[in-house]
């Protein structure tokens, strides 16, 4: 298998798009790709387009976009991994590079929630899981899902709603220097304790809001991409796990065990050690739909230990500076959380990270060269860890 | 927060505003709610039902109507399958029993819903839970009880059937167990 690498990197600006339709919202991060890798359509051997869909018109996605963005020919699919759409699609276009198949693919991640109302949202978003057994008979919605993760985990380890809440601060202090955010404005504790209810004990404020936005890469195999840049971001190792549909069915309900097996896999390809595996890392991208789900992300990756994960939270460790910096770019929480283009997005913020071309402010310190991205679709549904580096042969024994 | 028939007729008063205008102006155009941005309204409705086949798995509805709960049962590994289904991946066979649950167990994790599905809004706030059966399995359902504040992870509970009003099928609840 050859190596693939992000040699151009496009993102739209997140928040609510009543201006763009979803091809449009979908042009604005093609074209900064394209650009920003110095090629054109004619150069893109294969199209992947993440897509949750379902709130939005189109149904044929990948070919709408494809039409619009002048790449028609070009082979092409839709993926969806529900909220990890997107790294499923860094997956078909990194994979399709690393075999042979194409020398230049464009993975992009797209989703227009607001062509839909809040109303129609909740309704079709709590049926992400096992239909049937959990929405059909009981109305889950999807905050509930993971507000049951919320309990268990505060009852087992004690932590309050406040642990949970200095996540959404953090995400919400980088949001607010992050003019790509949806959310603009730094929050407090306070504000987020006094937020409504949405399914207890998750409040509105540890919730992330319904986005519109779109990211795209261009990935390219070794040899294109030494012509194309001097700065490859190679994919170094990705792994893939999946959870069960109903939450009923596993074991317990303090980690998400796909994420653990997805890390497993990508740190085994890499030579990490698990219960180290901070010390590997520049900064991290992880999947914070809910500040619980933050939390936990932070045991599954190994970054702390079990039962700790609230304290790294509360005690600022995952600040630029701090033990990990962890979502610099305002996270799911505050950048926002369009479905599908979020495993994209992360791509794209590691990539700045890696080729260092954030504000100071919210720029890690790069001296390692390797960064990692957890994006879990759906309640531990899917779940996807990427390692991005500057090293195409980085290994540690 | 507002009543489903509320929202029921704000939403059809908005369709009557879009109708109107399309009307007068030729166009379903209207400015987005926070930018202004012109807002093209679908003209077009889609409703969706679902037509769901239970064949294989009838004798849990069954059960319901008697007042009983059952699972399935890999008779060759001793796997309990709830939701119950036909099929049994593990020994790769279709020959599963049909067991009655004990109905007693652990609770494990709950959240109380405040804001609903619209289709889930007619129903007071509603508590989700799931517990640990004594047979080894989880089920996740509505728990009931008359002392929300007393639900706590841990606490022993009871599998129980009713049936759900206003519709009135039979579906399965967790209570509190009373201690005996």
């Amino acid at each position: 298998m050859g190596h693939a690498a992000i040699v151009g990197i496009g993102h739209s600006r997140f928040g609510r798009a009543p201006d763009k339709q979803l091809h449009e919202l979908a042009w604005q991060a093609i074209r900064q790709a394209l650009q920003d890798a110095g090629v054109t359509q004619r150069d893109i051997q294969f199209l992947v387009v993440g897509n949750a869909g379902g709130w939005s018109s189109e149904l044929l996605p990948a070919v709408v976009v494809g039409e619009y963005a002048g790449l028609t020919p070009v082979g092409s699919m839709r993926v969806e991994a529900a909220c990890a759409s997107g790294s499923a699609a860094l997956r078909a276009a990194a994979t399709a590079v690393e075999s042979g198949k194409a020398d230049i693919a464009l993975a992009v991640g797209v989703e227009k929630m607001t062509e839909s109302t809040t109303m129609q949202i909740v309704e079709m978003i709590g049926r992400a899981g096992s239909f049937f057994w959990e929405f059909e008979h009981f109305g889950l919605t999807f905050p509930g899902y993971y507000a049951m993760y919320a309990t268990a985990y505060m009852h087992e380890y004690r932590a309050k709603e406040e642990d949970l809440a200095a996540v959404a601060v953090k995400n919400h202090y980088y949001a607010s220097l992050n003019p790509y955010a949806h959310f603009q404005k730094q929050i407090t504790i306070e504000d987020v304790m006094k937020s409504r209810y949405v399914a207890w004990p998750l409040k509105l404020y540890d919730c992330s809001p319904q986005t519109d936005g779109a990211a795209a890469v261009v990935v390219a195999s070794e040899e294109m991409a030494k012509k194309l840049t001097d700065t490859p971001i190679w994919i170094r190792a990705q792994g893939v796990a999946t959870g069960t549909a109903n939450l009923s069915k596993r074991d317990n309900f303090l980690s998400l065990e796909p994420a653990v097996l997805a890390a497993e896999q990508a740190y085994k390809q890499v030579g990490i050690e698990r219960s180290q595996s901070y010390k590997y890392f520049d900064v991290a991208e992880v999947h914070d739909c809910f500040t619980i789900a933050e939390i936990i992300a932070y045991e599954d990756l190994g970054f702390v230990e079990r039962g700790q994960g609230y304290a790294l939270a509360r005690e600022g460790e995952t600040y630029k500076g701090g033990r990990i910096p962890v979502n610099l770019d305002g996270g799911l929480k505050a950048k926002g959380h369009p479905i599908a283009a979020t495993g994209v997005s992360m791509a794209v913020e590691l990539t700045k990270q890696l080729r260092q071309q954030n504000p100071e402010s919210r720029q890690a310190d790069i001296k390692k060269g390797l960064a990692v991205a957890h994006n879990i679709g759906g309640t531990g549904h899917y779940a996807y860890v990427t390692i991005f580096s500057l090293n195409k042969d980085v290994r540690f024994t | 927060m507002s009543s489903k028939e509320e929202i029921e007729r704000m939403v059809n008063q908005w369709l009557r505003f879009v109708e109107e205008l399309m009307r007068n102006e030729g166009l379903p155009i209207v400015p987005d709610e926070k930018t202004g941005d012109p807002i093209w309204v679908d003209v077009r409705d889609m409703r969706f039902k679902y037509l769901i086949p239970v064949k294989r798995i009838k004798k849990f509805f069954d059960g319901l109507r008697e007042g009983k709960v059952y699972a399935t049962k890999c008779p060759v590994k001793g796997i309990y399958y709830f939701p119950p289904q036909a099929d049994c991946p593990a020994c790769m066979d279709e020959n599963v029993e049909w067991v009655e649950i004990k109905g007693e167990g652990e609770l494990i994790t709950f959240t109380k819903i405040f804001i609903k599905p619209f289709s889930f809004m007619h129903y007071p706030d509603y508590i989700v839970a799931i517990a640990r059966m004594d047979e080894g399995f989880n089920i996740l359902c509505w728990l009931s009880t008359d002392n929300p504040e007393e639900v706590k992870p841990g606490m022993r509970v009871k599998l129980v059937v009713k049936r759900r009003e206003p519709e009135g099928f039979f579906s399965y609840y967790l209570e509190p167990s009373t201690p005996s």
